[in-house]
C-alpha cells in the first residue's frame, strides 16, 4: 500500500511489515476493506474466467484472505501464499474458505504443473523488487516466481496482479522477468489521471496471445486506456485552462470534464450547465 | 489444508525433481467439515488428482469409503462424485507434517497451514 510516508516495501521484509497491528487494519479498516475488495473484483474480471464455472484459482499474497472471500462469493475454490503469519492467523480468525499457505512467492510456488484455472494478486508482488536479504537478487527472485506460476497454470490460463510499481523500471523488471518465463499480456491501467485512483494491473496469459483487455477511464476520446503509459506529463490540464474565463460556461465545463477524467462522479452536462442563473440566487 | 491441495502441492525443494513431487502426509489432528457439494467442480478436479498421492494419504488419515480410482462415466455418477468430494474437500488437516520424499526435508502444518518456507540453501537459486 502506497503511504505519504513512503513506500512500506523499503523499510523492510513483508513478514515483519506485516504484523499483527498492520494485519489488525485489513480486518477492521472498512475504507482498506473496500479498496482491496473493489481490486480483488477488478481482477477477477479481467481474469475472465468462463461464467458460471467453478474453478480453482491462486491468491498470492492473500493475506488475510480479503480477496479471497470474494472468490469464494463467486462460486470458486481458492489457495492463498502469504509470508506474514499474522496476516494468516488473521485470516484463520476470520474463517476463510480457502487453504493457506505460509510461504515466499520469490521461492516458487510449490504445486505440480497445471494444478490452477488461474491466479489474481492484490497489492503484493511489488515486494519482490526489493532485496532484504543479502543472498537476493530480484530479478532472479521474479524468474523464480513467474517461471514457477507459469508451470502451475493450467494451459491458457490467466494471472492478473495488481500491484504499486515505484516507478517505470521496476515495472519494467517486472514485465521482463514475465516474459521471460513465457507469459504475454501486459499492463492496464485504471483510471491513469488519477493520483488516487490508479491502479496497475499485470494481466498474464500463459497461451496464445489475446487482446489486452482496456483500462478503465472516463474519457473516450484521445486518451489512450491500456498499455503503461507512464508519463509524469500533467500540460494538458494547464493548456485546457488557459484561456478560459473564470466561472463561464466554458469553464465550468472544463472543470467538470476533469473531474469526469479522474473517476469521479459528476452530474451530465446539460443546457442548466453553467447559466446564468437570476440575481435573487 | 485440504486433501485436495496436498494433492497438487510438490516440493520445490532445490535439486528435487525436474519438477517437484508428491509430499507425503502425516496428519495428528483432522477435522471433517461441511462444504456445499458442487459436482461441477468435483468433476473438473478428479483429472488432476494423483491417485497414488490420495489412496496413500486417506489410507494413513483412516479414512473409509475412499474410491480407488476414476470409473467410467464419473461426471454424471453422483454417488462417486459425492464420495469424492467428502474426501478432497471435506477432510481437512489441521496439525501434521508434509515430507519431500527425495530430500526427507519436513514442513510442518500448523492450525491447517502448512510452512513451506525454505532456507537459503534450499532455494534454486
Amino acid at each position: 500500500m502506497s503511504c505519504r510516508r513512503g513506500r512500506p516495501e523499503l523499510g523492510g521484509p513483508p513478514e515483519l511489515y506485516y504484523d499483527k497491528n498492520e494485519a489488525r487494519k485489513y480486518v477492521r479498516n472498512s475504507r482498506m476493506i473496500d479498496i482491496q475488495t473493489k481490486m480483488a473484483g477488478r481482477a477477477l474480471e479481467l481474469l475472465d474466467l468462463p461464467e458460471d464455472q467453478p474453478c480453482y484459482l491462486l491468491d498470492i499474497g492473500c493475506g488475510t484472505g480479503l480477496s479471497g472471500d470474494y472468490l469464494s462469493d463467486e462460486g470458486h475454490y481458492w489457495v492463498g501464499i502469504d509470508i506474514s503469519p499474522a496476516m494468516l492467523d488473521a485470516a484463520l480468525d476470520r474463517d476463510t474458505e480457502g487453504d493457506l499457505l505460509l510461504g515466499d512467492m520469490g521461492e516458487g510456488i510449490p504445486f505440480k504443473p497445471g494444478s490452477f484455472d488461474g491466479c489474481i494478486s492484490i497489492s503484493a508482488v511489488q515486494w519482490l523488487c526489493n532485496a532484504n536479504k543479502k543472498s537476493d537478487i530480484p530479478a532472479k527472485r521474479l524468474y523464480c516466481f513467474f517461471s514457477s506460476l507459469y508451470s502451475v497454470l493450467v494451459r491458457g490460463a490467466r494471472a492478473v496482479l495488481q500491484l504499486y510499481p515505484e516507478n517505470s523500471e521496476q515495472l519494467e523488471l517486472i514485465t521482463t522477468q514475465a516474459i521471460k518465463a513465457g507469459f504475454t499480456g501486459g499492463v492496464v491501467v485504471d483510471y491513469p489521471n488519477s493520483a488516487k485512483a490508479k491502479k496497475f494491473y499485470l494481466c498474464l496469459f500463459s497461451g496464445p496471445s489475446t487482446f489486452l483487455p482496456q483500462g478503465l477511464n472516463e474519457v473516450t476520446d484521445e486518451e489512450e486506456a491500456k498499455g503503461s503509459t507512464f508519463t509524469t506529463e500533467r500540460v494538458r490540464y494547464k493548456i485546457a485552462r488557459r484561456g478560459l474565463v473564470r466561472k463561464s460556461r466554458e469553464w465550468v465545463l472544463e472543470k467538470k470534464n476533469r473531474c469526469r477524467r479522474q473517476g469521479r462522479e459528476v452530474r451530465p452536462d446539460t443546457k442548466y450547465t453553467g447559466r446564468n442563473r437570476k440575481p435573487r440566487f | 489444508m485440504k486433501l485436495l491441495t496436498h494433492n497438487l502441492l510438490s516440493s520445490h525443494v532445490r535439486g528435487v525433481g525436474p519438477r517437484g513431487l508428491p509430499l507425503r502426509l502425516q496428519a495428528t489432528e483432522v477435522r471433517i467439515n461441511n462444504v456445499e457439494f458442487n459436482p461441477d467442480f468435483v468433476a473438473r478436479m478428479i483429472p488432476k488428482v494423483e491417485w497414488e498421492v490420495l489412496l496413500e494419504a486417506a489410507d494413513h488419515l483412516r479414512l473409509i469409503e475412499v474410491p480407488k480410482g476414476p470409473i467410467q462415466g464419473y461426471e454424471q455418477d453422483e454417488t462417486f462424485l459425492r464420495k469424492m468430494h467428502h474426501v478432497l474437500l471435506e477432510v481437512e488437516v489441521l496439525e501434521g507434517t508434509l515430507q519431500c520424499p527425495e530430500s526427507g526435508r519436513m514442513f510442518p502444518i500448523s492450525r491447517g497451514i502448512p510452512n513451506m518456507l525454505l532456507s537459503s540453501e534450499e532455494t534454486e537459486t
